[in-house]
């Protein structure tokens, strides 16, 4: 029971705190859920790879799939179906019902404060934070389980090469003919699981 | 495109709030991407196809929206919500929004086991790939984000120690939460400095 009360309150401050959209938040997340040991780091990975290939924010994603996985990887004995559902229902009311409280109690002081200019002056002073944010979250996914598991140094150089061409992939627009497109994520987490799949199976 | 809301518009009506947890549902079981993507497909349901709400009071809904933490999907769909019908409207639109990303992470996370990734030859090869993807996924907006910003000689310093000091884990300074603080309260702060300052030299300029 005490392990909800834990999962309740991380997933509250992520709500509180999390400015800045999805990507900002994961440094967060992660902090919240990787350090106490609730989820591993590759388990991490995981989630955000899953979070991004399907429908809605990645918010909500990695709420539901951790608040589902965590109570049974911190204690054994929360086995089953019905404590992962638990967590996971658990796990994302805690990460909506702030903002949603605050929306609907202080939407006319945020109006206010918009005119005013403070709410603007107040994200000029967020923004350059939430940058860094996204920033140390890449930074804390590039770690040995994510890109040498088994300390082999041709996966570590694979991997590396995997990491630099979706880097490419998703960041340069292709041109084709006089169309210019961007791979999707969605296309490029595809790519690189079948990458996956060829070389280390 | 009509601009103005039908006063008497019949998608006020008793089944509003059907309408509304169904027009949320579909946004979020059909947007990939979050809040960013939703937006345009929210404000065709909202302001073109029901009406029920005009452009501009829906531009100012999503500045609310925006300026609140926590999930931005979620957000406009209180926001919109609750000016329709108040709490009962918000809740039904927010539910709405996280009914279909919750259950179909709750049907993956079900079948998908930790151990079934690790144990399961084809699925941890599929996913020895994909994670090095992930990071490229992350580093990209961390670049369009930083452009954005428009960050220069005087504020590039802040990502970078930011990043710097929590990727470093050290207990108590590389708490992100510490640093969305201080970014806000220093943006405050120093907002409320130079309008001072300002105000104050007006004031001298009406003196002189």
């Amino acid at each position: 029971m005490n392990f909800y009360l834990k999962l309740i309150w991380a997933y509250l401050k992520i709500g509180i705190f999390g400015f800045g959209g999805g990507y900002a938040m994961l440094s967060l997340v992660e902090k919240s859920v990787v350090d106490p040991g609730w989820i591993s780091e590759t388990m991490f990975t995981d989630i955000v790879a899953i979070s991004q290939m399907t429908p809605g924010p990645i918010g909500i994603n990695s709420a539901t799939y951790i608040g589902y996985v965590a109570p049974h990887s911190v204690d054994p004995a929360l086995q089953g179906v019905g404590w992962g559902i638990a967590g996971s229902i658990l796990a994302t009311l805690a990460v909506t019902v702030p903002s949603f409280i605050l929306v609907l109690t202080s939407s006319r002081f945020i109006r206010k404060h918009q005119e005013s200019g403070a709410i603007k002056a107040v994200f000029n002073g967020l923004r350059p934070v939430i940058v860094g944010l996204i920033a140390s979250a890449a930074i804390l996914l590039m770690n040995a389980s994510n890109f040498n598991p088994n300390g082999i140094s041709w996966q570590l150089v694979t991997n590396i090469i995997i990491c630099a061409a979706a880097f490419c992939l998703v960041f340069f627009p292709i041109k084709l003919g006089k169309k210019k497109f961007k791979f999707h994520p969605i296309l490029v987490i595809i790519l690189a699981g079948l990458a996956g799949f060829l070389i280390y199976y | 495109m009509n601009d103005t809301v039908n006063e008497n518009n019949t998608d006020v009506g008793p089944g509003i709030y059907r309408k509304l947890f169904f027009s949320f549902f579909k946004i979020g079981g059909f947007t990939f991407g979050g809040g960013w993507a939703m937006i345009s497909l929210i404000e065709r349901e909202i302001v073109d196809n029901h009406q029920w709400i005009r452009r501009e009071e829906f531009l100012d809904l999503l500045a609310i929206a925006q300026s609140m933490p926590g999930i931005l999907a979620v957000n406009i769909a209180t926001t919109v919500g609750e000016k329709l019908k108040g709490w009962k409207g918000s809740a039904v639109a927010a539910l709405g929004t996280i009914l279909p990303s919750f259950l179909i992470i709750l049907a993956i996370a079900i079948f998908l086991t930790p151990d079934m990734i690790k144990n399961n030859r084809v699925i941890a090869s599929i996913f020895m790939g994909i994670r090095p993807a992930v990071v490229a996924l992350i580093i990209a907006p961390v670049i369009t984000t930083a452009k954005a910003a428009k960050l220069g000689w005087k504020t590039i310093w802040i990502p970078l120690v930011v990043a710097l000091l929590i990727s470093l884990d050290l207990g108590f300074i590389s708490n992100p939460i510490l640093f969305i603080v201080l970014g806000a309260l220093f943006g405050y702060l120093i907002w409320r400095f130079s309008t001072k300052r300002a105000r104050k030299e007006i004031d001298n300029n009406v003196k002189s």
